[in-house]
């Protein structure tokens, strides 16, 4: 890092910006102040890089957005290229949370009283989802632009959330998901909730870069970011038909073929499988420890999630897209992308019945061929 | 192209090889030539039409829809096809048939009763498609006003132009949805008088509904005219909404003065469609008031939020074996001592057994051992006497635990922890050292004597200590499916926690654990985690004082 691009922490100190509310590089300060405090663990310098340009008269969805999920942004980075233990990154999401919660006391008390609610908007992850920090920020969003929230935070089994719905009836579920593999689970939230006569805006990077996933299951609205949600929000979502009730087979006709039944449901003996054939074909691994045995079981198990989450989406670009981003991360770590290759043969083997398996493994592998090899992601040390 | 009178008064062409039978036929039959003029009408068709004889112009004595559709067929090339029109009250089919030389034959067919039965049998789907349409919708939320608002808008949009749902008085305002036209429902509590609207307060007494001819739209007060409704009311049904023995409430429909009044079938079916209504707010009503009584109930047996005290930091989460249960047999708790220089008490355990029944005695546990609170010096006393209240309990049922005194003193916090029978706390160490504290005992509620030996242990800060129940080390998953989770793998997890809030020490466990089982079934997993932060913390999550934070 250069001395530019790292000037002195008290950057955004409050008396020399009380006059006019903070400008883009005061964000950009705050955010490096930020990163450093969570990287070190330190809660309390954290919390003063948020609060100080808070006191400076920055505004609050800025901030949130601006700076604490751009910081949360880097920490996935940094994790992804190996200079960040998954430790350090529980501790900096932790950190966030509580400087949200934080802020949050303080602006509800900063608010009028008497101030009208906008609609009640019900905040959920989807079931196994435990990323609960961007529907965190979208809830304090929604407050902030006076929505009644109701946060139910992560990993939200879908009966509770609708024995919620039935309990307090919201203009609409903001459902938020992270990780493809939860897509099924996701989209029985969704036909769940419609089925209450609710509307669901779907958000975060399990629904896709453009929400084609969103659009899939049937979701009522997308929303690329938390911005983009409270607008979508402010518009209006239309009420889904209630009582219309949709069967999965009914959205994905594809599922007829029984791939994703059987690949899903026999998880556990196609890892086992394919382990004993790589312990077979691969000599080496025989002098593997439990526990780099267990990283790799780890790794099959999530190719083979990976499978079923493509087909149940019946789009072979999940599964590629997670075998190119695996690669990036082993590669980070110091290990070639091409080892991922004989467990994919071996699944191709024991999903020889199964064409579309067999086509989405296929396209997999060529993907991970045409890889070459490539430089590490580049340093982001000190820009958040 | 003329035609002269004389010229057909012969019949011919096709009339010919028909012979005479068809004017004996008990159809209605006309021939009419190219140019517009009746040839010949058989005696059905005369009674039918009684100018329609040779030489007339069919203009003048068909309807006007028979004459157009002679002419078009003289126009087009292709074999003109069968027409339908009203004559007088009759609705009629003529069917054409062309001769060789371009007169017409036209087949009349009376098709007025079939038609007036497709009507019938069309509303009559209507109606039953528009019920079953109702039915998903009303039953779709259990919630009671959304439930209002779906059965007003339902009535505005199909039975009438306004409609009203009255509840029953709640204290003593009456909830109140209107719609007009099927526009989104408005919501209103009233203090209003039932008897001003005739048939009102009967109907939400459960009689039967009065007549719509008695009431009376000019006498109807202002607030049961909703807002929006253009015109005066022409008629009015006021129908009770039967509910499960009790009536649920009543519905007002309207209709405009322009509009045709409400007939008798329509009276019925508002009362079948009430019925329908009726069942399904009930159901709201009653799940509202059973989710009320079990939340109420439940207060006392849900994980409690735990909040930093004196210094030191407590969080702990919960997972329910069942995903439709938020309670069960897994348990803690945090009592901060009386004093400021007392010891805070944190307790977790499992009772065995999952579900309501095993939360029912976490519950009478976490209650006791609230009482006995003062008697914490010495924890295997403290056992001793929760054991006997178990002992003579009516429970067969037995439970571990752990207990942790904690007093922060000054950079140091000491920790006393006691095992009842149950998986030892770990220390993290900041280090990266994961230690089992020494201490064991016999679980509680199952043997007339217990004994047990307390560990002490001292935490720096930054250190943390972990109890957690044997539904994370049981866990079965991971990426083979059948394995256990397992002590080593969670003292893995926790080694590099030092430093860490307790939250995030809380939600790495349960994050393991939860990725660890993925979907297949588990036991009840509880986890409390104990921290000593480095002298700093946000106050404004104790969720006690205000303020942002201090240093």
């Amino acid at each position: 890092m250069t001395q530019a691009l790292d000037p002195p922490e008290d950057a955004a100190a409050p008396a020399s910006a009380a006059a006019r509310p903070p400008g883009p590089d005061s964000l950009v300060a705050a955010r490096r102040a930020l990163w450093h405090a969570v990287r070190d663990r330190d809660e309390s310098r954290a919390a003063r890089s948020v609060f100080d340009l808070l006191d400076a008269g920055a505004d609050a969805e800025d901030v949130l957005l601006g700076v604490i999920a751009r910081v949360q942004f880097t920490v996935g980075e940094e994790w992804a290229a190996g200079r960040l233990s998954v430790a350090a990154e529980h501790a900096a999401t932790a950190i966030h949370d509580r400087i949200i919660a934080a802020m949050s006391h303080r602006e509800a008390e900063a608010r009028p009283a008497d101030a009208t609610p906008a609609a009640a908007v019900t905040v959920a992850c989807v079931d196994g989802e435990w990323h609960s920090l961007p529907a965190r920020i979208l809830a304090e969003v929604l407050r902030l632009r006076g929505h009644r929230v109701d946060f139910l935070g992560a990993q939200v089994p879908t009966p509770h959330l609708v024995a919620h719905l039935h309990h307090t009836a919201p203009a609409a579920v903001a459902l938020s998901s992270s990780i493809p593999t939860r897509l099924p689970a996701a989209h029985a939230a969704i036909t769940a909730v419609q089925a209450v006569g609710i509307p669901v805006l779907a958000g975060g990077a399990a629904f896709g870069p453009d929400g084609r996933y969103a659009r899939l299951l049937g979701a009522d609205a997308w929303a690329p970011d938390a911005r983009g949600a409270a607008d979508a929000l402010a518009r209006g979502v239309p009420r889904p038909a209630a009582g219309a009730v949709r069967q999965t087979i009914d959205d994905l006709p594809h599922l007829a073929d029984q791939e994703f039944t059987m690949v899903s449901r026999s998880r556990g003996q196609l890892v086992k499988n394919t382990m004993a054939a790589l312990e077979d074909r691969l000599p080496a691994m025989r002098a593997y420890t439990e526990a780099q045995r267990e990283r790799t079981a780890e790794d099959v198990a999530h190719i083979v999630e990976f499978l079923a989450a493509a087909l149940y989406t019946d789009d072979s670009g999940l599964l590629t897209r997670f075998l190119d981003w695996t690669g990036d991360i082993l590669e980070a770590r110091g290990v070639p992308a091409r080892v991922l290759g004989p467990a994919l043969e071996i699944l191709q083997d024991e999903l020889k019945d199964f064409p579309r398996a067999l086509r989405f493994l296929a396209e997999g592998h060529a993907a991970l061929d045409g890889r070459g090899t490539r430089p590490t992601i580049p340093g982001t040390g000190s820009e958040a | 192209m003329t035609t002269f009178e004389g010229a057909s008064r012969q019949p011919r062409g096709l009339v010919r090889h028909v012979g005479a039978s068809w004017m004996q036929a008990p159809y209605p039959a006309l021939v009419a030539d190219s140019s517009g003029g009746v040839v010949e009408a058989n005696a059905a068709a005369t009674h039918l039409f009684p100018g329609a004889v040779s030489g007339a112009w069919l203009d003048h004595v068909v309807p006007g829809w028979l004459a157009d559709a002679h002419r078009r067929a003289g126009e087009e090339g292709q074999p003109p096809r069968p027409v339908r029109g009203r004559h007088e009250d009759l609705t009629l089919e003529a069917h054409p048939t062309v001769g060789t030389d371009g007169d017409i034959v036209w087949w009349l067919v009376d098709d007025t009763d079939r038609l007036l039965a497709e009507t019938a049998l069309r509303s009559e789907r209507e109606r039953t498609a528009f019920l079953a349409d109702a039915s998903s919708r009303l039953l779709a939320s259990l919630n009671v006003p959304r439930c209002m608002e779906v059965a007003v808008q339902l009535a505005a949009s199909h039975l009438a132009d306004a409609a009203l749902l009255v509840m029953p008085a709640a204290g003593r305002r009456h909830p109140i949805a209107a719609s007009v036209g099927g526009a989104p429902a408005e919501h209103s509590s009233a203090r209003i008088d039932p008897s001003a609207v005739t048939g009102l307060s009967e109907a939400l007494q459960g009689f039967p509904p009065v007549p719509s001819r008695w009431i009376d739209p000019a006498t109807l007060p202002d607030w049961a005219v909703p807002e929006g409704f253009d015109g005066p009311a022409g008629s009015v049904v006021v129908t009770p909404l039967p509910g499960h023995g009790i009536p649920a409430g009543a519905l007002i429909l309207l209709r405009r003065g322009d509009h045709a009044a409400f007939d008798a079938s329509e009276e019925v079916f508002a009362r079948v469609f009430a019925a329908r209504a009726g069942a399904a707010l009930s159901a709201a009503r009653m799940y509202a008031e059973q989710a009320g009584i079990t939340a109420t109930l439940m207060v006392e047996l849900l994980p409690p939020k735990l909040h930093p005290v004196r210094g030191v930091e407590y969080a702990g989460g919960y997972r329910a074996s069942r995903d439709t249960e938020r309670i069960g047999g897994d348990f803690y708790d945090v009592h901060p001592g009386a004093g400021s220089d007392q010891e805070t008490l944190a307790v977790l355990g499992d009772v065995c057994g999952k579900g309501l029944d095993a939360a029912v005695l976490t519950g009478k546990i976490r209650t006791t051992l609230q009482a006995l609170l003062p008697l914490a010096e010495d924890h295997e006393k403290l056992l001793r006497l929760l054991n006997g209240t178990l002992l003579t309990g009516r429970h067969t049922r037995y439970a571990t635990l752990v207990l942790a005194s904690v007093r922060r003193e000054g950079r140091v916090t000491r920790l006393r922890l006691t095992s009842a029978g149950h998986p030892r706390p770990l220390i993290v160490r900041r280090s990266g050292e994961v230690e089992e504290a020494d201490t064991a005992g016999t679980l509680i509620g199952a043997l007339p004597d217990v004994h047990a030996r307390t560990a002490e242990v001292l935490l720096q800060p930054g250190e943390a200590c972990l109890l957690y129940t044997d539904g994370i080390t049981e866990a079965k998953g991971g990426p083979l499916g059948d394995v256990r989770f397992g002590t080593r793998r969670l003292r893995e997890a926790v080694a590099d926690c030092a430093g860490m809030p307790a939250e995030a020490v809380v939600e790495r466990v349960q994050m393991l654990a939860a990725e660890w089982v993925g979907g297949r079934p588990h036991d009840d997993m509880a986890v409390l985690a104990i921290s000593v932060p480095h002298s700093t913390h946000l106050t404004a999550v104790d969720g006690r004082t205000p303020g942002r934070y201090t240093t």
